[in-house]
This record gives structure tokens, C-alpha cells and sequence, in this order.
């Protein structure tokens, strides 16, 4: 009887460490990857990485290129969506959570908000040109393109935002609800509080998937030779995927490795923001437990 | 003395299932009241119609009334939030929001637009609630430091702090060590002199100690309902007698 509970038990242990290597050869090849990537752009690149460049306007000379205009219309872009997509994203998932009860309304409109997260982002991009652009006349400017973006990220912010409240739990919503809250005083005391670092991690990460989004930006308008700063939302822009995308489709070798330049910003532009939405969370995790 | 609340011809279900039937009950004011019977009798489900929990559950069904002060809470006049208000509730695990020892005791003076001097109220309450002298210096760190009887104790604090007629517990002693139940019971003796109580227990010597009624509930019907030690002493029931001398099948 022992013998062949141990022996059961070795092979499970056997089992067991076969799993291990399996998933960190799994991990391990993806970083190799990504890291094989960075190499090359980073060596490609970083010659170009001056101030100069930094500061740039778009030429067609390549070391008198830089990188201004459309980084400064992708943080136009993205931060107007923020503006946008935060509030309207964090109220309509309050709305299907604690207010819009378990009707087949309410069962139709959660099935599609999840649909909505798959759909391909140049459908957007068609939508956001028919109906910002052309149906309520504001052109090719960051705020037809950042309308779009919202549409696109909502639904991901509103998945997002419903599994925060979600894990709020509710022994702290019964509590609140026993000293007599109203609805609204227990989202605003208890629930937001407590969901606040998950809801924001959601909308940060929804958000710089935008920053990566090229296809419902060329739909918009992105693609035009821009060589101003966009002043105010109905101002033309360009973006950072298409500018990057535009100078590697260039035969001149120079623009290659201003397109790596390119990529580099964009990927820092990324990464501070991930790093903001990792600070945000510590930052909220702490006070939460406070 | 007066009655609280007058519970009649109550039936409670989830979903198809009954689980509480046909109970008639008065709860007396200023007095405690302890709620026994075995595991899944529905104790808890029965203090949660008391205060309108069930609201917040969908699927829950409620027949019958239970009046308040001779006013039954379940009538389309009556606001829930009100009812919540007068009367407070201590769950059976301690919930302490994630905020500081003060903000607990606070939130409820707060969301009820409290005016006075909120110091003195959160003092006052801790004070009942027998918390205050382990709290003092840390009043502003947070509640989930705090052990589990300190936090129970940081419960009633906090309901205490609305100022409520009722309070409502379930279990409150479930995850204490005897010595803070022993405190828990002296101060539930020592509120029912303003307080009407209603204590769901598992522990009989605790009902014997702190109760002047008792309710005996067994699958969802109250067998025997009278002052405690009557009915500790000589039951009127044979189902009470075998559950009080753990001879239960
Ligand atoms: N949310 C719910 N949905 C469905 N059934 C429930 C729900 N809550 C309780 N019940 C059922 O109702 C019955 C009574 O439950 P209740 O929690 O009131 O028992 P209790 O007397 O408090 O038990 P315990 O002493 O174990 O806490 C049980 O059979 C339980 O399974
Ligand atoms: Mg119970």
C-alpha cells in the first residue's frame, strides 16, 4: 500500500517539475524575443536619440528630422481620450454594476460592450471618419481622432472598471449600507475608494494600447504632412506609430534608423506610463490599507 | 416595558426555497434578546428582516410584517436607508473599512450629515464600545491593524457612533478569544440599559448570561420564545429541552 502511494506521489513530483521548466521556457523565450528587438532597434536608434531630434520638425532631410509634432499629437490624442474615455468609461460600468439590475436590457448591453472589445480598430477608425469627422464637421483634428480613440478603449475601461467593482467586497458594501448609506454614498465612500488603484491600472493600460493604435488614425486624418504643434483640439496632428511607420517605408537607410529612434520614444512614452499606472496602484494598495 | 418590534406571520424564501415560516415574535425594547437553534435555522436570515438587509440581495422574498415602534417596515412609505439608520447592525465577521480607526467610527455621523464636534462622538463611542484606551495613540492608523476583537469592538463602536435604537448582531463573539467575548458581553449588559438588543448566538451559556429573552428556532420555525432563564430552567417544549441539553439528533 505505501509503496504505491509513494511511487503515485514521485511521479507527480515528476509531473510537477516537467510543468516548471515548460513555463519558464515559455517566459524565457518571450523576453529572449523582446529583448532580441530591443537590441536591434536600440542599436539602430540610438544614434539618432539627440536633443535635436527630440525637439525637431518634420524634414526631408533626415538628419535635420525630428520627432516633436507627432509626439506631442500623440500625447494630445491620448490625454484628451483619458479626459474622455475615464469619466464616461468609470460611469457607465457604476451604471451596469449598481444600478442597471439584471433586466435582458442590461444582459444585451453587457454581451455587446464584450463584443465591442474585439471588434478591429479600423472599424473604429471608418466610424470615427463618418460620423466625428465628416458628420459633425471637426476634420481632421486630435478631437475627431481622440472621440475615435475613446470609442475604441471604453469598452476594455468598462470590463476593466466592472471587474474592479467587482472585487470590492461586499461585507464592506453591507457595512456601509447598515449604517444607513444611500446607493451613491456607498459607491462614493466605500466602493471607489477601494476599487480606485484597479480602476486606474485598467484605464492606464486601456489607454497606451491607444498609443499604439495606427489604423483608426490614418482613417481620421493622421497621415497628413503636419509640421506645426497641434494649439488646440480641432488642430491637425500626426501621430507616433504613423510617423514611425512613414519613415520606414523610406529607402534611404537614415530614415530606417529614424523609424528605430522613433520606436524608441514611443516605447518610453509607453513605459512611463505603465510605470505611472504600477504608481498609481502601490500608491492607492497603500492608502487603501491605511 | 415597551416592544420594539412585532413580528408577524413572517415567511421569508430564496428564490423557491422557504426558509423561515410563518414566525410570530415581539422583541422588547431596552432588553437583550438572544436568537438560538442549530446551524441553517435561520437566525441570520430572521435579524436581516429586522433591518431591511434583504434588500440588498436580489431573489429574496418577504411575506408577512415586522412593525418597528408599531410601524411596519416594509410598507411602500417607509425609506430603507432610514430604517438602516435607526437600526444598526454587527456582522458576524468583522468588516472595518479599509480606512483609519477614526474614519470608521466617522463614516456614519458623516453620510448621516452629523453637525456636532466629531472628536467627542468618536471618543464617546469607543468609549462604550470599551476600545478606547487600546486606540488612543492611533487613532488615525488603520483598522485592519487592529486584531480581530479589537476590530469586532471597532464594529459596534462604529454602529454605535449613528446612534441608533436597535442594534442588531450576528455572532458577534463568533472569533473571539474569551476574554474579549467576556468584554463583549459586559458591554452588551451594560448598552441594553438604551439600547434595544437582538444577539444571534451558537453559545448558550452566553444567551444564559446576557439574554432576558430567548427565542428558539429550529428549520425555520420559532419553537419557544420566553424570559431566559424560565426557559433555560424549564422549557415548555420538548425540542427546546433536547437542543438546551445538547441532546439534539
Ligand atoms: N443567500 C442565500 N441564498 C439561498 N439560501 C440561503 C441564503 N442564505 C441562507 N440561505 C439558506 O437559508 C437557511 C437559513 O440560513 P441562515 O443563514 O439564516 O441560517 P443561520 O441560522 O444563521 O445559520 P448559522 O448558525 O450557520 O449562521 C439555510 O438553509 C441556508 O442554506
Ligand atoms: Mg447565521
Amino acid at each position: 500500500m505505501t509503496g504505491e502511494w509513494q511511487r503515485r506521489r514521485r511521479a507527480r513530483q515528476r509531473l510537477d517539475r516537467i510543468f516548471a521548466a515548460v513555463f519558464l521556457l515559455a517566459i524565457a523565450l518571450s523576453l529572449l524575443t523582446l529583448a532580441v528587438l530591443f537590441w536591434d532597434v536600440v542599436r539602430d536608434g540610438a544614434r539618432w536619440l539627440r536633443w535635436e531630434f527630440l525637439t525637431g520638425y518634420p524634414s526631408r532631410i533626415p538628419e535635420r528630422a525630428g520627432i516633436l509634432v507627432p509626439l506631442v499629437g500623440s500625447l494630445w490624442v491620448i490625454g484628451l481620450t483619458a479626459l474622455l474615455a475615464l469619466p464616461l468609461g468609470v460611469a457607465a460600468a457604476i451604471y451596469l454594476e449598481f444600478y442597471a439590475g439584471d433586466s435582458w436590457l442590461s444582459r444585451l448591453i453587457e454581451a455587446n460592450i464584450a463584443n465591442l472589445a474585439g471588434v478591429p480598430s479600423i472599424v473604429y477608425g471608418l466610424l470615427g471618419l463618418a460620423v466625428f469627422v465628416r458628420g459633425l464637421h471637426l476634420g481632421r483634428s486630435v478631437l475627431a481622432a481622440a472621440l475615435t480613440m475613446t470609442l475604441l478603449v471604453l469598452p476594455v475601461i468598462i470590463v476593466a472598471t466592472r471587474e474592479a467593482l467587482r472585487a470590492v467586497p461586499l461585507s464592506l458594501i453591507h457595512g456601509a449600507y447598515a449604517l444607513g448609506a444611500t446607493r451613491w454614498q456607498v459607491i462614493r465612500t466605500v466602493v471607489l475608494p477601494t476599487a480606485a488603484g484597479s480602476i486606474m491600472t485598467g484605464v492606464i493600460l486601456a489607454i497606451s494600447r491607444a498609443l499604439g493604435e495606427t489604423a483608426p488614425l490614418i482613417t481620421v486624418g493622421a497621415w497628413a504632412f503636419i509640421t506645426y504643434l497641434p494649439r488646440h483640439p480641432l488642430d491637425g496632428f500626426s501621430v507616433l506609430p504613423i510617423q514611425i511607420f512613414n519613415w520606414a517605408a523610406r529607402p534611404k537607410p537614415a530614415f530606417q534608423q529614424l523609424a528605430a529612434a522613433g520606436i524608441i520614444v514611443l516605447l518610453a512614452v509607453l513605459l512611463s506610463l505603465n510605470a505611472v499606472a504600477i504608481w498609481l496602484r502601490n500608491k492607492y494598495q497603500k492608502k487603501a490599507e491605511w | 416595558m415597551g416592544v420594539a418590534f412585532q413580528i408577524r406571520n413572517l415567511n421569508v424564501y430564496y428564490g423557491q426555497h422557504q426558509v423561515l415560516y410563518d414566525v410570530n415574535m415581539d422583541i422588547r425594547e431596552r432588553a437583550v434578546t438572544a436568537i438560538i437553534g442549530p446551524s441553517g435555522c435561520g437566525k441570520s436570515t430572521l435579524l436581516r428582516c429586522l433591518n431591511r438587509m434583504h434588500d440588498l440581495q436580489p431573489g429574496v422574498r418577504i411575506t408577512g410584517e415586522v412593525r418597528f415602534k408599531g410601524k411596519n417596515i416594509y410598507d411602500d412609505d417607509v425609506d430603507p436607508m432610514e430604517i438602516r439608520y435607526r437600526i444598526g447592525m454587527v456582522f458576524q465577521k468583522p468588516n472595518p473599512f479599509p480606512k483609519s480607526i477614526f474614519e470608521n467610527v466617522a463614516f456614519g455621523p458623516r453620510i448621516n450629515g452629523y453637525r456636532g464636534n466629531l472628536n467627542e462622538l468618536v471618543e464617546r463611542c469607543l468609549r462604550q464600545a470599551a476600545l478606547w484606551d487600546e486606540v488612543k495613540d492611533r487613532l488615525h492608523k488603520s483598522a485592519l491593524s487592529l486584531s480581530g476583537g479589537q476590530q469586532q469592538r471597532l464594529c459596534l463602536a462604529r454602529a454605535l457612533a449613528v446612534e441608533p435604537e436597535v442594534i442588531l448582531m450576528d455572532e458577534p463573539a463568533s472569533a473571539l478569544d474569551p476574554i474579549s467575548t467576556a468584554k463583549l458581553e459586559d458591554l452588551i449588559l451594560e448598552l441594553k440599559s438604551r439600547y434595544t438588543i437582538v444577539l444571534v448566538t451558537h453559545n448558550m451559556q452566553q444567551a444564559g448570561r446576557v439574554a432576558d429573552e430567548t427565542a428558539f428556532f429550529l428549520n425555520g420555525r420559532l419553537i419557544e420564545m420566553g424570559p431566559t432563564r424560565q426557559m433555560f430552567a424549564n422549557p415548555r417544549e420538548k425540542k427546546t429541552e433536547e437542543y438546551l441539553t445538547g441532546r439534539f439528533g
